[in-house]
């Protein structure tokens, strides 16, 4: 029950992974005892199971997500959100003004309108009916401040790190916060907007070299140079 | 039409109108990712073809009455550009154009898991730039392409290509002259893994025997095309991953 690639291998739609009974993970299927990839993407193996983790691909809505939005539509008890996933999100009225929804007395626009960035979290999903969201939690709700960045949502493992090592790193070499949407997009907030341009600098290099090994360092040291050259003035911590 | 029949398709030393041996592609270039609005794409250049295609998606669905409720739909929209013919052509859709949008997007279904975005649409969109026969075989090859730079699930790539009659001889990957003046000319799109055919249409008749050997060696002109995928999928992570990897060590050198 061999495994025929090596970890880490690029791999593309079509391409045999593996013979036997192993588990079969993320973007892969298996037809008879053999499994295969589905997505262009780099091999990933535990021993017993094996997966590709994708280089391209968009969000799927998933219970417990914490997802960065926009309010495209208003309807008669809630708002439509796009989450940049192939179906629109529902946010309920009742869910952001903690009371029972009077379309009488209350005006939606007043609290959400189109266009405004929320932050929120997919409470329901199971492909046949929309996901619906909630604002209701710490943190949760309206964006006022800092910018918001789209990137490939396939690589947003990549952009938190083995155990948020790269995002801590980000954090601390830029001193912008960072919110970390499962949906490919990330608000960026930070003292100053030069801050915050290294930050996007640092995220899109990311984003293009997710599949290339000792990334974590050259981020680093680009972000160094990078305040540097542009003296702006950096304070860890 | 201004083209007029050359005298002969097939010289004294049976080459062809364009110099290729019988059984030889024409020259192929094969890339992806070039539109950065589309969520896929690839460009495919096959003798003097040009074709981009572009997909989108999956996304939700407009009109709404078309969402199924169990698997994606794919909408496949192949045109011909105004400049892309000898005359200029009509940018409507022609019979032929709606035809083929038809059966591409049929040799493309069996290999994508539309099971997994119920209710949505996939948008693929062909646009042929310049064209020199076998436009529909370049097109499902870049297609394919296109779908797989769009990280949507795919069992397979699929691959096209034709082989026909010119002069009474078999000859693989037959170009516009060919087309139009030879005999019989034989579009196939296959699986190459699994080797189903997804598509096979035929124009002009062959002998049986005729008909085996032109179907055997489009396979094995599939087969090329196929690796040539593979390699253009690759080489946009392959080139980032060489500069990277060299700013590692040159920095690694730099620190000692």
């Amino acid at each position: 029950m061999p495994i025929l690639v090596e970890k880490r291998q690029l791999v593309t739609p079509g391409d045999l992974i593996a013979e036997g009974n192993y588990l079969i993970g993320e973007s892969t299927f298996r037809e008879g005892d053999k499994i295969y990839a589905t997505r262009i993407g780099l091999v990933d193996t535990d021993g017993r199971s094996v997966s590709v983790v994708a280089l391209k691909g968009g969000y799927i809505p998933c219970v417990g997500d914490l997802v960065i939005g926009k309010v495209i539509d208003i309807s008669l008890s809630g708002w439509v959100v796009d989450i940049n996933a192939p179906y629109a999100a529902i946010l309920h009225a009742s869910d952001a003004i903690e009371r029972p929804f009077n379309p009488q007395r209350d005006d939606l626009t007043s609290i959400y309108d189109i266009g405004d960035m929320i932050l929120a979290k997919v409470v329901a999903y199971d492909r046949t009916r929309n996901p619906i969201l909630t604002t209701h939690g710490p943190g949760l709700g309206k964006i006022t401040r800092g910018r918001v960045i789209e990137i490939v949502a396939a690589k947003i493992p990549r952009l938190i790190g083995k155990r948020g090592s790269m995002i801590n790193m980000l954090k601390r070499e830029t001193g912008c916060h960072f919110t970390i949407g499962q949906n490919g997009l990330v608000l960026i907030s930070g003292r100053s907007p030069e801050d915050e341009d290294l930050a996007v600098l640092a995220i899109r290099k990311i984003e293009e070299e997710a599949h290339t090994t000792g990334l974590t360092d050259r981020i680093c040291n680009l972000i160094r140079e990078e305040s540097q050259k542009r003296g702006v003035s950096h304070v860890s911590n | 039409m201004s083209q007029i029949k050359p005298e002969k398709l097939i010289n004294e030393q049976g080459l062809r109108i364009d110099g290729r041996k019988p059984d030889e592609l024409r020259p192929t270039k094969l890339e992806v990712g070039l539109l950065k609005n589309a969520t896929g794409s690839a460009y495919i250049e096959q003798g003097k073809n040009r074709i981009l295609v572009a997909v989108y998606g999956p996304r939700e669905t407009h009109p709404k009455h078309l969402a199924l409720p169990d698997r994606a739909t794919i909408r496949c929209r192949y045109h011909m550009a105004p400049f892309s013919t000898e005359v200029r052509k009509s940018p409507a859709p022609s019979r032929r154009e709606l035809e083929l949008s038809k059966v591409i997007r049929e040799s493309l279904e069996p290999v994508v898991f539309t099971e997994y975005y119920p209710r949505t649409t996939i948008d693929v969109f062909i646009e042929v730039l310049q064209s020199d026969g076998g436009t529909r075989c370049a097109g499902i090859t870049a297609a394919s392409l296109a779908l797989a730079d769009a990280g949507i699930p795919m069992r397979d790539l699929v691959v096209a290509c034709a082989s026909g009659k010119v002069d009474g001889q078999i000859v693989l990957d037959l170009c516009d002259l060919e087309d139009k003046f030879g005999e019989a000319d034989l579009p196939v799109a296959i699986i190459p893994r699994s080797e189903e055919i997804t598509l096979i249409q035929m124009d002009g008749s062959l002998t049986p025997e005729e008909f085996r050997k032109a179907f055997n060696l489009a396979i094995e002109g599939c087969k090329q095309i196929y690796a040539m995928q593979k390699e253009a999928l690759r080489k946009k992570y392959i080139a980032v991953k060489e500069v990277a990897e060299e700013e590692t060590t040159e920095a690694g050198e730099r620190e000692e």
